[in-house]
């Protein structure tokens, strides 16, 4: 099925089951610690081996030599895999990095073996044995000193490096109102609960792998590419992901080493990272320097906006996309924006939550902010006077939906924005300083071609197979749910299947694209369905209607089961996108406020309380999208106040690589959250008319917070973290 | 982690024999640390001992109206103990600033003083550490040390004491009671039990090899208002930037205990003696000689600020 015109009415628009806050179908399976992940899959295959990563010392050099006798003579030791046994390996195309270095080494943990033993215990105690030398070769591993040889990139997921629209230069030059300002966001960690992990199997020449992976068919493709087989040869099963983040989009070394390494032992071989070595191992998001420069008239309209981002990565990668964001978010004649992509010799950089929105909204939005206050305006009625509702760079091209505005108004109202004093550093609340933040949020939607199975039995259970992912997100619900909703059928009746290589393939979970890909994946399919359905039973397709479990057409209402009561009806689609997207620009917005408290002599700062309000189009699944939501403002709200991963300069690696040196936010940090979303419906994005949330979320939270931390204090710190050490000498004397 | 053999023992004198006979032998009580470090193989004992079912799980009083308590109390019976919360509300409140409910519940008295410290680069076995291999340098001095020791440090290590019990403690002039091999037991100030790094970072305590801790005692409550304030960036479940325990007396005299800024719970008498004259004067005494970095220099007015924030709340 091909979306090419906006959507009229639909089954969907019936709202029976869509639209309904309706508790996680995989909800008892988590919380029973019954839903099966990658690495406890001990039924699956007999006789699972244990593998054990051993990673790099060094970020940048060579191995001179290793030594694996005493490894190999280790208790339980079966085999040891490393790139001088392995054979010639590919790279797939979504790595940066090879998955398993030597003799060259690209970053610090890159893996350089793997140990495979009869038990978990045995082959961590070999894996120690195995002895490495290195000869170091000089590498590049700051971001502020790599930055003058930055270069501009290639396009990257067809996103231009640089723009220009207007007279950038003289309107900024001769805006009577100014802000030229630098920001620093640091590297950021996924830190998602579940390691990467998987189980590798052979059965002759064709691999099974049970693995915790968000896209399965661009990971078949990898794998198949790295290991040089057919892609045929190739089964991904990842039924349950304990989160991704964009961490786990692509393959990673547990994948292709355990996949080795039980080609090496002859056995089924489980593989996963250890949380130590998680962080240089795999991708991480980049850190970015980043300049804006706005200018505007003296009654706040912004005439001018220039937005340039440097960041780094591994020769051969890309930059983290911190300008997009600040092509479409606010009117202004004038605008430029560049990115800079120095080479680091720091693990590979790649998506997380939200990549480039969520650091370039951390700068921007405190830009906005800066300026607002310059202006000696409100930081909400500037970004309302700012607002577009048209693509500022091709003002011939609207948005399908932007309600940016009434987010920013509505907000206001509920936060209690209007009893906020406007002038900073004087709200107390006995030793807490106290001021409130807020920022836009703003991610652009993205439909892609998802693809389902579905299936009718006897009985009337209806089954939908697609390889989309659960990542915690409600993946399997929001199916469940559409199936329902077009078969007129209780959700209790429809079982859904989802993250295995076997079934078609899906848009996957990233890039909030997920939620409506995937189920207008499913929509494409239950239609094809319902006509299947009907013509057996001998109705009209065209005007039955699927009801209560029947199909009713021309006076008549046949029970649906019956139209598989002399075998199973299947269908399979997808649904593939048109040119709507170019003609109009599909996002999702949303306004987040928050409060902090700031300890005035500590300079301690917590969060005491945080309101998102958005418009993402249909919200499918409110009590699922309100979770993504909460927990994106919770890694915001990380972001703005400890999340940061300390780069050692002389050895070039993350130093504070396990969960007790990477904070992210504990339940003590996030007293209340409240999350609204506006009706909204958007014909434009699919016949689900949904968009996502699960990155709309994260984008803005950190500047709002940071914002609020500035108008507690007085004090604007625009590198991120926010950590007390960054206010101590500006707080108020202490007697 | 290395293979290694394990042993329950019922008295202490089993205990301190198994570790006479046994090369390469650590007592484990919690393990909620030692575990860690050796699925690392910072630690890699070759037999352990477990000494959690000796009997030391009593607090009692003692002769001169103090307390004792068993090596082996647990941090969570510690904190919640009703003579501990009238008496010495410090320990109390710097137990529940600590680790998280679930390893409280696990970590044990001498283990919770026995913890090594959480330096990033102690813990990267590809890093060198003194004090994790003699001799083979310190990763932290000219590297990420935003959270290390500004007092105490010297060429060779600038890490930090996790605990912040010992900060109470050491406030409280606690000492701690062993038994050794030969059944001679002693008791150690709190004060003299930590080793400064000097040279041998490695080198942490005054115990003998095999010399079992048996109870930490305090002396006879000093009355006051005992204030704990740990400063971190997140709320709960994160070691100290830096910590201040402090008792204070209705005529402003008193005593003050830092954790966070050296390798032990740091307390200068003199200090104690410029209490009545304030923060400033106090943490002057406390940090003498402080010799800080770059990322960790923001310790010092850290500490003046939240001592004073410390004593405005003891006022009232």
């Amino acid at each position: 099925m091909k979306f090419d015109t906006p959507a009229t009415d639909n089954p969907i628009d019936r709202l029976k089951v869509v639209g309904k806050p309706t508790n996680r179908i995989d909800g008892p399976l988590k919380t029973s610690g019954t839903a099966p992940y990658a690495y406890e899959r001990h039924d699956v295959v007999p006789n699972q081996a244990y593998g054990y990563v051993v990673g790099s010392a060094i970020a940048k050099g060579r191995i001179s030599s290793m030594d694996l006798r005493a490894a190999r003579a280790a208790p339980g030791v079966l085999a040891i895999v490393t790139a001088a046994s392995a054979g010639k390996l590919g790279k797939g195309d979504f790595n940066t990095a090879r998955l398993l270095g030597g003799p060259d080494i690209q970053h610090y943990h890159q893996a350089v073996a793997l140990v495979v033993a009869e038990s978990f215990e045995q082959a961590r105690a070999a894996a120690a044995l195995v002895r490495v030398q290195y000869t170091r070769a000089k590498g590049s591993y700051d971001l502020a000193k790599a930055m003058d040889g930055a270069v501009k990139p290639p396009p990257a997921f067809g996103t231009e490096s640089d723009t220009r629209f207007g007279d950038f230069d003289s309107a900024f030059a001769s805006a009577p109102v100014k802000l030229d300002a630098r920001y620093t966001t640091p590297d950021h960690s996924h830190a998602m609960m579940e390691p990467h992990a998987s189980i590798a199997s052979w059965d002759g020449d064709k691999l099974t792998l049970w693995t915790s992976n968000q896209m399965i068919a661009w990971s078949v493709g990898d794998m198949a590419k790295t290991l040089g087989i057919p892609k045929e040869n190739v089964r991904l099963v990842s039924p349950y992901i304990g989160g991704g983040f964009g961490g786990k989009l692509f393959i990673r070394s547990d994948a292709v080493l355990a996949a080795l390494g039980a080609k090496a032992a002859g056995r089924p071989v489980k593989v996963a990272l250890p949380r130590p070595l998680m962080t240089n191992n795999t991708t991480h998001r980049p850190a970015t320097i980043q300049r804006i420069r706005l200018g505007a008239t003296t009654d706040g309209k912004l005439t001018a906006i220039g937005h340039e981002s440097w960041s780094g990565d591994l020769k051969g990668g890309g930059p983290e996309t911190a300008v997009a964001q600040t092509r479409l978010l606010y009117a202004a004649p004038h605008r430029m924006t560049a990115m800079r992509l120095a080479v680091l010799d720091l693990p590979e950089g790649n998506a997380m939550r939200a990549p480039g929105e969520a650091p370039g909204l951390m700068a921007l939005e405190i830009a906005i902010d800066e300026m607002a206050e310059r202006l000696g305006m409100d930081p909400v009625a500037f970004r309302i006077l700012n607002d577009t509702q048209v693509d500022p760079e091709k003002p011939e091209r609207p948005f399908s939906q932007r309600r940016l505005n009434e987010c920013l108004q509505f907000g206001s109202e509920l936060f209690g924005w209007e009893d906020r004093n406007p002038e900073p550093g004087v709200t107390r609340d006995g030793r807490w300083l106290v001021g409130m933040g807020v920022a836009a949020a703003f991610r652009n939607n993205l439909a892609e071609k998802s693809a389902a199975r579905v299936r009718l039995d006897r009985h009337g259970m209806v089954v939908v197979e697609t390889d989309m992912t659960d990542i915690g997100t409600g993946s399997y619900t929001i199916i469940a749910q559409t199936a329902a909703e077009m078969l007129g059928i209780p959700l209790d009746q429809v079982d859904v299947r989802l993250g295995d290589s076997r079934f078609p393939v899906s848009a996957g979970s990233g890039g909030q694209w997920g939620a409506n890909s995937s189920t207008a994946g499913v929509y494409a399919a239950c239609v094809k369905l319902r006509t299947a359905v009907a013509e057996k039973l001998g109705l009209d397709p065209a005007d039955a209607v699927f009801e209560k479990g029947k199909v009713r057409s021309g006076g008549k209402s046949v029970a649906l089961a019956k139209a598989a009561a002399d075998g199973e009806i299947v269908a399979e689609d997808f649904m593939e996108y048109g040119d709507l997207a170019q003609k109009f620009q599909q996002s999702t917005f949303g306004a987040h406020f928050a409060e902090v408290g700031v300890d005035a002599i500590t300079g301690e700062i917590r969060v005491r309380r945080m309101l998102a309000v958005c418009a993402a189009g249909r919200i499918l699944n409110p009590k699922a999208a309100r979770s993504q939501v909460i927990g994106a403002m919770t890694m915001g709200a990380g972001a703005a106040l400890m999340e940061e991963l300390a780069v050692d300069k002389r050895f070039g690696f993350f130093v504070n690589h396990d969960l007790a040196g990477y904070e992210v936010p504990v339940h003590a940090d996030i007293p209340h959250q409240e999350v609204v979303f506006l009706d909204e419906v958007d014909p434009t994005s699919s016949p689900m008319k949904a968009k996502g949330v699960g990155e709309l979320g994260i984008c803005g939270v950190a500047a709002a917070v940071a914002n609020a931390v500035h108008h507690a204090t007085g004090i604007r710190v625009r590198n991120y973290p926010v950590t007390l050490d960054k206010l101590l000498d500006k707080l108020p004397d202490v007697a | 982690m290395k293979s290694f053999t394990y042993e329950r023992v019922d008295t202490p004198a089993a205990a301190t024999a198994a570790f006479a006979r046994n090369a390469g032998a650590r007592f484990i009580a919690g393990g909620t640390n030692l575990l860690d470090l050796m699925k690392l193989e910072i630690e890699t004992p070759a037999h352990l001992i477990d000494v959690s079912r000796l009997g030391f799980d009593r607090i009692e009083a003692t002769g001169d109206g103090g307390l004792r308590i068993g090596a082996m109390v647990r941090n969570t019976d510690l904190a919640s103990d009703a003579r501990v919360r009238r008496d010495y509300g410090l320990l109390s409140r710097a137990l529940v600033a600590g680790a998280s409910g679930q390893l409280r519940n696990k970590a044990t008295t001498a283990g919770n003083l026995l913890q090594r410290t959480r330096c990033p680069y102690f813990y990267d076995t590809n890093q060198p550490c003194n004090k994790r291999k003699a001799g083979s340098g310190c990763a932290a001095i000219g590297g990420f040390s935003r959270l290390h020791a500004v007092v105490g440090a010297s060429e060779a290590c600038i890490a930090t004491h996790p605990s912040d019990m010992a900060v109470a403690m050491q406030a409280l002039d606690a000492a701690v009671e062993t038994v050794d091999a030969a059944g001679k037991t002693r008791s150690i100030a709190l004060a003299d039990f930590y080793r400064a790094p000097g040279t041998t970072p490695h080198l942490e305590t005054t115990l003998a090899p095999g010399e079992l801790i048996t109870a930490v005692t305090l002396p006879k409550p000093v009355g006051g208002i005992h204030i704990y304030h740990k400063v971190r960036d997140r709320a709960s479940y994160a070691f100290a930037l830096i910590s201040v325990g402090a008792v204070v007396q209705p005529d402003g005299s008193g005593r003050v205990a830092l954790g966070g800024v050296g390798y032990k719970p740091w307390r200068v008498k003199a200090a104690d003696a410029e209490l009545p004259r304030g923060a400033k004067a106090a943490t002057a005494a406390l940090l003498a000689g402080a010799k800080t970095s770059h990322e960790n220099a923001y310790k010092l007015p850290l500490v003046e600020r939240t001592l004073a924030g410390v004593l405005m709340q003891a006022k009232g």
